[in-house]
């Protein structure tokens, strides 16, 4: 069993849970995710780790309350404990000296990037970090990513805060200032995913994305989560999650995505992450 | 619960030629259980079994002892449920076999110790899987069961990796020995493929937890939800423990490379069974993981897991359920017994025909299966006569499912996180086979890991000899 040290929404809809899971954090990894199951009538779920610590044996995750299991998790309070937290699984971001990298995260993935700025930015990169969110009230983790960031750039689609835009925005400003990024790696929904490749696929370079597949062991067992990437079939639990953007077929991905979405066809609301 | 016998065969008088005649198990029948997840075959009753066991002639050399990998004392068990001492039978197994409730559910009998039966060569062979069984079953009944002596402590420590049945047996042997056991599991749930992939109605959950119950009791330490390679590497593993074994299964599904497989109501065998066996998805709505309830579903391949896709997906409420095989009913790898209770159950077979293409609505979900017809040809390395396509055979059949049971490889996260670790190009460790050692010091593996996918009483036949060679190394080195 593993005990809840704490779950509170930080933003609407989102939520940050910190449980106690010291076996997982103990040689986790950028980009690395685990596979959440909150007990007895729940799924088995995906979760990027957005932050530890090895001293307390905690990881920290931020989630969003998007269906039955996430709303179960939405319910933990401090001293709970859940059946299931195993992992680090994936393959972890590739960290290497780049040069400049820029880290693109929205939604959960405002948080699940920290680490991988973090770690960029300790290997001595030049980090432009753009956190991108509907409104003003939806950003969070603003001071923790502006510590490892060289600029970070804050888009809001209302213009509530910061520049006034979507993921395209982001791409002007790069543009504008000059900065010619050696890499970009986003983090956050599919959509961001999708059209952080679209938006900058001009530059050339490495974009690197996570793929939210539906998955069940996160071991390579199931083959729910594969994928095409350049014309080959991966499992994104064993093979990534992470992939370069401009190979993987979207469509295909897009359209795996929502093969429950009839049985689950209660609620689903967004709190408007991403572009949908 | 309400259960309905259908016991054919047990009014048979008490003849001479009763002899060559196997007692029927009573099972429930097929337009009853092709809608229910409860065991089909319902076992002996004690008059039942005790009439089997004398059909068993106590043979000066009983061959059926050649046939079983683990070379259970067959005659000896068989003796004694003839004579009402059934804890004197259940001991005589467990000498040889830790598992017997689940190898009498599950091995493969009609190829391997019923085959040898001398008894098979005048009628039928002694029913030796469904006594096997039967012995297990009573013990399980009894109020206390007694523990083997365990010998006393060695102070060694031994990481068992993967519960499946290799890993049991590993775990079960080094702890009756004397050494520390701890066994890791990937999954939230031990058991391996015994519990996330062959189905309730085939071996019950209960079944599987009691053996891993028994473990626990004997003193091993299970660890689920760890992952070795990922949550700890295997080197810092050897750090912490004197011996380790690696029984991690065969659990990558292979897909058949053809046009459509990533479409929305395709799945690998491994995602389907995992989400009805492990997931309980046939509770639901009762519980939360969902499982589409296709009306008409293909199921590709011929082996015991395509038989428990089939079977699952008529329990689930298909209409129509296909099994799409490339070559024909002679070659078909499963055992006999589970294809012919999926035919009773109204599974539709066709085969010498091969899926060339899957194809899709304008939504992404399965529409349609376009096959070929096959005709055999010369026989091919396994010894099976090769499938060949007959040209211009192309039919379709409309579909809304398809679940891929062609095979799969072993599980890639030890070999790909462990360098030093040999194996083959298809994913197999290279061990000793006398004593089942790695590459590596002080690494045993054995199982599916090792043999690519086969059969439970393989893998713990593995585990066995491989526990043996541990225990050796163990009680050598300082
Ligand atoms: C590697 C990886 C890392 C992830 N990291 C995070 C994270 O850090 N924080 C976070 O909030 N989410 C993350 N996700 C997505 C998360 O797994 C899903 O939101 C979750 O599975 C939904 O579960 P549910 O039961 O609450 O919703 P469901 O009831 O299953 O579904 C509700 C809605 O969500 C959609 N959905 C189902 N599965 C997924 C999925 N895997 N991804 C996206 N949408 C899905 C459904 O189509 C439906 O519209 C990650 C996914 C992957 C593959
Ligand atoms: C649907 C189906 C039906 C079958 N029917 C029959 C039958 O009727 N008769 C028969 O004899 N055989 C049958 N088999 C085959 C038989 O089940 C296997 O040969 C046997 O289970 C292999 O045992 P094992 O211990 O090697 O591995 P497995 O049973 O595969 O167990 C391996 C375990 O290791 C775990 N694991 C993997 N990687 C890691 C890791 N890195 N860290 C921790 N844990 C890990 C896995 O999660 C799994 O639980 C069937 C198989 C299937 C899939
Ligand atoms: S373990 Fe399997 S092969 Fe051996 S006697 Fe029992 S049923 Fe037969
Ligand atoms: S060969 Fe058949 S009859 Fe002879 S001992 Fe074995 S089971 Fe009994
Ligand atoms: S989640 Fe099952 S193979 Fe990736």
């Amino acid at each position: 069993m593993f005990e809840i040290v704490e779950r509170k929404m930080i933003v609407p809809n989102l939520h940050l849970l910190v449980v106690h899971a010291p076996d997982v954090v103990e040689e986790i990894q950028p980009g690395q995710f685990v596979i959440v199951h909150a007990g007895e009538g729940s799924e088995r779920i995906p979760l990027s780790a957005a932050d530890w610590d090895h001293q307390a044996g905690t990881l920290t995750i931020v989630f969003m309350e998007v269906g039955t299991s996430t709303g179960r998790l939405a319910m933990l309070k401090p001293g709970d404990t859940i059946p299931t937290v195993v992992g680090p699984l994936g393959k972890p971001t590739e960290i290497d000296h780049f040069g400049t990298v820029i880290c693109i995260g929205g939604c959960f993935g405002m948080g699940s990037i920290y680490p991988v700025v973090r770690a960029l930015k300790e290997k001595g990169n030049t980090v432009i970090t753009i956190m991108e969110g509907r409104s003003k009230n939806l950003l969070y983790w603003e001071e923790k990513l502006a510590v490892y960031s060289d600029k970070l750039i804050k888009l809001t689609r209302d213009g509530s805060y910061g520049y006034k835009g979507h993921i395209k925005k982001g791409d002007d400003i790069i543009r504008e200032t000059g900065i010619k990024p050696d890499r970009v790696i986003a983090n956050g929904c599919m959509t961001l995913s999708y059209k952080t490749t679209q938006e900058y696929a001009h530059f050339d370079v490495p974009v690197m994305v996570t793929l939210n597949t539906i998955m069940i062991d996160g071991t390579g067992m199931c083959g729910v989560c594969r994928c095409t990437v350049n014309g080959e079939m991966k499992f994104a639990c064993v093979d990534g999650p992470e992939f370069d953007g401009r190979l993987v077929d979207w469509e295909e991905l897009a359209n795996r995505r929502q093969q429950y979405i009839g049985e689950e066809a209660f609620l689903v609301h967004h709190s408007g992450c991403g572009g949908n | 619960m309400f259960i309905i016998l259908d016991v054919e065969g047990t009014n048979m008088a008490e003849t001479k030629s009763a002899r060559f005649e196997r007692v029927e198990m009573p099972k429930q029948p097929p337009y009853i259980r092709r809608r229910n997840f409860n065991e089909v075959a319902l076992g002996y009753t004690p008059e039942l079994a005790v009439r089997e066991a004398k059909r068993c002639l106590d043979c000066k050399k009983p061959v059926c002892i050649e046939g079983c990998p683990v070379e259970i004392d067959i005659p000896g068990f068989i003796r004694c449920i003839a004579a009402e001492d059934y804890s004197g039978s259940i001991k005589i197994l467990k000498e040889k076999n830790c598992l017997p409730a689940v190898c009498g559910r599950v091995c493969p009998q009609e190829e391997q110790c019923e085959i040898k039966c001398i008894l098979g060569k005048k009628g039928t062979p002694v029913a030796i899987g469904r006594l096997e069984r039967f012995a297990a079953e009573w013990e399980a009944a009894q109020p206390t069961m007694d523990l083997p002596e365990i010998k006393s402590p060695t102070g060694k420590r031994v990481l068992v990796i993967g519960s499946g049945p290799a890993g049991i047996t590993v775990a079960g042997d080094l702890i009756l020995a004397g050494h520390t056991v701890t066994m890791v599991e990937a999954l939230h749930e031990p058991g391996g493929v015994l519990t996330y992939g062959i189905p309730e109605f085939r071996l019950p959950g209960r079944v599987v937890s009691r053996e891993i119950n028994y473990l626990q009791q004997l003193g091993v330490k299970l660890i689920c939800n760890f992952v070795v390679g990922k949550t700890r590497s295997l080197a810092k593993i050897l750090q912490e423990y004197d011996a380790v074994f690696l029984g991690t299964g065969a659990g990558l599904p292979w897909f058949m490379e053809i046009p459509g497989e990533n479409l929305n109501g395709v799945y690998s065998a491994n995602e389907y069974l995992t989400r009805v066996n492990l997931m309980r998805g046939f509770e639901y709505p009762k519980t939360y993981t969902p499982v589409k309830r296709h009306k008409r579903v293909a199921v590709v391949g011929g082996g015991n897991v395509a038989m428990d896709c089939a079977r699952t997906a008529l329990r689930l409420g298909a209409e129509e359920v296909f099994i799409v095989y490339r070559r024909s009913q002679q070659e078909l790898p499963a055992r006999l017994e589970e294809f012919e209770n999926a035919e009773e159950e109204g599974v539709i077979f066709h085969f010498l025909t091969l899926p060339e293409k899957l194809i899709g609505d304008e939504n992404g979900w399965l529409k349609e299966i376009e096959c070929s017809r096959m005709e055999l040809g010369e026989p091919d390395q396994s010894g099976r006569r090769r499938p060949i396509r007959i040209d211009g055979s192309e039919f379709i059949m409309p579909m809304d499912a398809c679940i891929v049971a062609i095979g799969n490889s072993p599980n890639p996260i030890i070999p790909q996180t462990t360098p030093e670790l040999e194996v083959l190009k298809k994913g197999t460790i290279v061990v000793d086979e006398s004593t089942g050692r790695t590459s590596m010091d002080r690494v045993w593996a054995g199982g599916d890991i090792v043999t690519g996918a086969a059969t439970v009483i393989l893998a713990m036949g593995a585990g066995r000899i491989a526990a043996r060679s541990m225990h050796e190394y163990l009680s050598n080195s300082r």
